[in-house]
């Protein structure tokens, strides 16, 4: 048994060796379908950083009526905390909103003195309220229109803003669900552009599989190796892959910074780069052993 | 003719009324019932096309017969499927016209292939090898890869692999098919050699003198059916 396993690793490294030509454009080919591959793995961090920062920017507020005791808001704020929905409540106070307001508007002299002049603090008490989803926020809304908070709440925002709320939920839903077919679409497709390379060069060395099996080679000894080759193309590939794609998102990464803030993907890269060479080792080794598999199997048959 | 006198009375491979269609208006091998014992020199004479290719790869159950049975020592090897094909071959050493070397090995490795496929140890191999190599004139080449070989040289290789492991019988499908007279000489000598050592030996041949020079059995093979067999067979034209 060991002996056949040692001999399958030996033969499968001498014909990666000795079929050079072949050997180079099978790791090629595997090269781009992971570069398609490693790209689209980026490409979801990428979209998913833009809806997360447009999702952060959604919220509800709820505003409080004037005579409003700050415990009840914070016995307010206590049950939205418990609901599964609710991702993050933030409270401001009556006398917080009308010092963000002045700093605001700190150089707008005219605004500066009309506030100054009221004796009352014109601004009312507010909960800003996150979901985790978007799609969460009418059930938010709901649980807020319930007639025993209604003697305390004033208004609530998402009356006002429901239309734009619900598009940007349907936006970034679909935009989920398009990255995740496009992903799932392109991976296939760079799959099949690999196994058709593998089949090839296992075409090409289909009279060598005939007399392997006419000197009397078990179905194991003539697969194994050509499995063997798959694997180290794979592992190849998946190594030389992310050292090409590494340059090409460090020149990118400033530029989608511009357009997402606050996502810096070079340096995802990098802090993920075992993980990455991880999926990469898994896709590459897979797709060759599995190709290599299933296209020595038929001319296996006689 | 080689080998104790006994050995004749074992039959080793028996063809019952076998038959290879793959045209119905001309089948390949029609009715064809023979025997052969174990230790005999037999020559399948016949011109191209006349079935004896399609013989052995029934032998060797690299084909199945459209009718009829093909037995080879315990093996009916009609009924092999191709889990037991690998080891049924480790009893059959074949040789072919076109030598079917593998081209990434060198000749040590090629011989050395047969051994390994029955998963002999390294140092018996390593053992073993040169030592066929030798017989067949090839010691110095050893790590030649085919490419670098003449064809008498390829298929003394291919000699080498096809005995190594000691099969009952050897099979040689045209042999000296791509070579000059002087190598087809040197090949035919091998297999004489390989026959008085106590191997059976089937050879497919369309050369009248090889024939007519062995003086061994002849089966002579026409548009599918067995045509002639005798015991000190001379090629006859058909």
């Amino acid at each position: 048994m060991f002996t056949i396993v040692f001999r399958i690793v030996q033969f499968g490294f001498k014909g990666f060796r000795r079929n050079g030509w072949l050997s180079t454009a099978t790791v090629a080919i595997t090269i781009l379908a992971l570069m398609v591959f490693v790209g689209l793995i980026l490409f979801r961090v990428t979209t998913q950083h833009a809806v997360v920062s447009i999702q952060d920017k959604i919220d509800i507020s709820v505003y409080f009526k004037n005579n409003t005791s700050e415990d009840q808001i914070l016995n307010i704020k206590q049950s939205l905390e418990n609901l599964s929905e609710v991702k993050d409540v933030n409270y401001v106070s009556s006398d917080k909103a009308l010092e963000l307001f002045k700093t605001a508007h700190k150089n707008e002299q005219v605004i500066s003195q009309a506030v100054n002049e009221l004796n009352t603090n014109p601004f009312q008490a507010s909960l800003s309220i996150k979901a985790q989803k978007p799609e969460q926020y009418a059930t938010i809304a709901r649980y807020l229109s319930a007639p025993n908070l209604s003697n305390y709440i004033d208004n609530v925002s998402y009356a006002k803003n429901q239309v734009v709320i619900d598009r940007l939920a349907r936006i970034i839903d679909n935009v989920n669900k398009a990255g995740f077919t496009l992903t799932l679409l392109l991976s296939l497709i760079a799959g099949l552009v690999v196994f058709n390379t593998i089949r090839l060069a296992i075409y090409s060395n289909r009279e060598e599989i005939g007399i392997m099996r006419v000197v009397g080679a078990s179905n194991a000894l003539v697969r194994g190796p050509y499995m063997v080759e798959g694997i180290i193309s794979g592992a190849i590939a998946a190594v030389a892959s992310l050292i090409f794609i590494a340059p090409a998102i460090y020149f990118a990464s400033p530029y989608l910074a511009v357009f997402i803030p606050g996502l810096n993907l070079f340096q995802y890269f990098i802090a993920n780069f075992i993980t990455l060479l991880g999926y990469q080792l898994l896709f590459g080794i897979g797709i060759g052993a599995l190709s290599s598999f299933i296209a020595v199997r038929r001319y296996l048959k006689s | 003719m080689g080998g104790p006198e006994w050995l004749f009375f074992l039959p080793m491979i028996f063809f019952q009324g076998v038959a290879k269609i793959y045209d119905h208006l001309s089948p390949a091998l029609e009715d064809v019932t023979l025997e052969i014992k174990q230790g005999e020199f037999v020559s399948l004479a016949g011109r191209s096309g006349a079935g004896k290719s399609t013989l052995i790869k029934l032998l060797i159950g690299e084909e199945k017969p459209s009718r009829g049975r093909v037995f080879f020592g315990q093996y009916e090897v009609n009924k092999l499927g191709s889990s037991e094909l690998p080891q049924f071959r480790r009893h059959i050493g074949v040789v072919f016209q076109d030598f079917r070397l593998l081209p990434t090995k060198t000749a040590f490795e090629n011989v050395a292939f047969a051994l390994e496929v029955e998963g002999r140890a390294q140092r018996e191999i390593n053992e073993l090898v040169p030592q066929v190599l030798d017989m067949v004139g090839l010691a110095e080449k050893s790590k030649n890869f085919p490419h670098e070989l003449s064809g008498g040289e390829k298929q003394r290789v291919a000699i080498a692999r096809a005995m190594i492991h000691r099969p009952e019988v050897i099979i040689a499908d045209e042999p000296t098919g791509n070579l000059d007279p002087f190598h087809t000489a040197e090949i035919i000598k091998l297999l004489e050699k390989i026959n008085q050592l106590g191997t059976t030996v089937i050879l497919a041949t369309h050369d009248k003198e090889i024939i007519n020079n062995l003086e061994k059995r002849v089966i002579t093979l026409d548009r599918g059916r067995v045509f002639r067999d005798e015991v000190k067979g001379k090629y006859i034209l058909v």
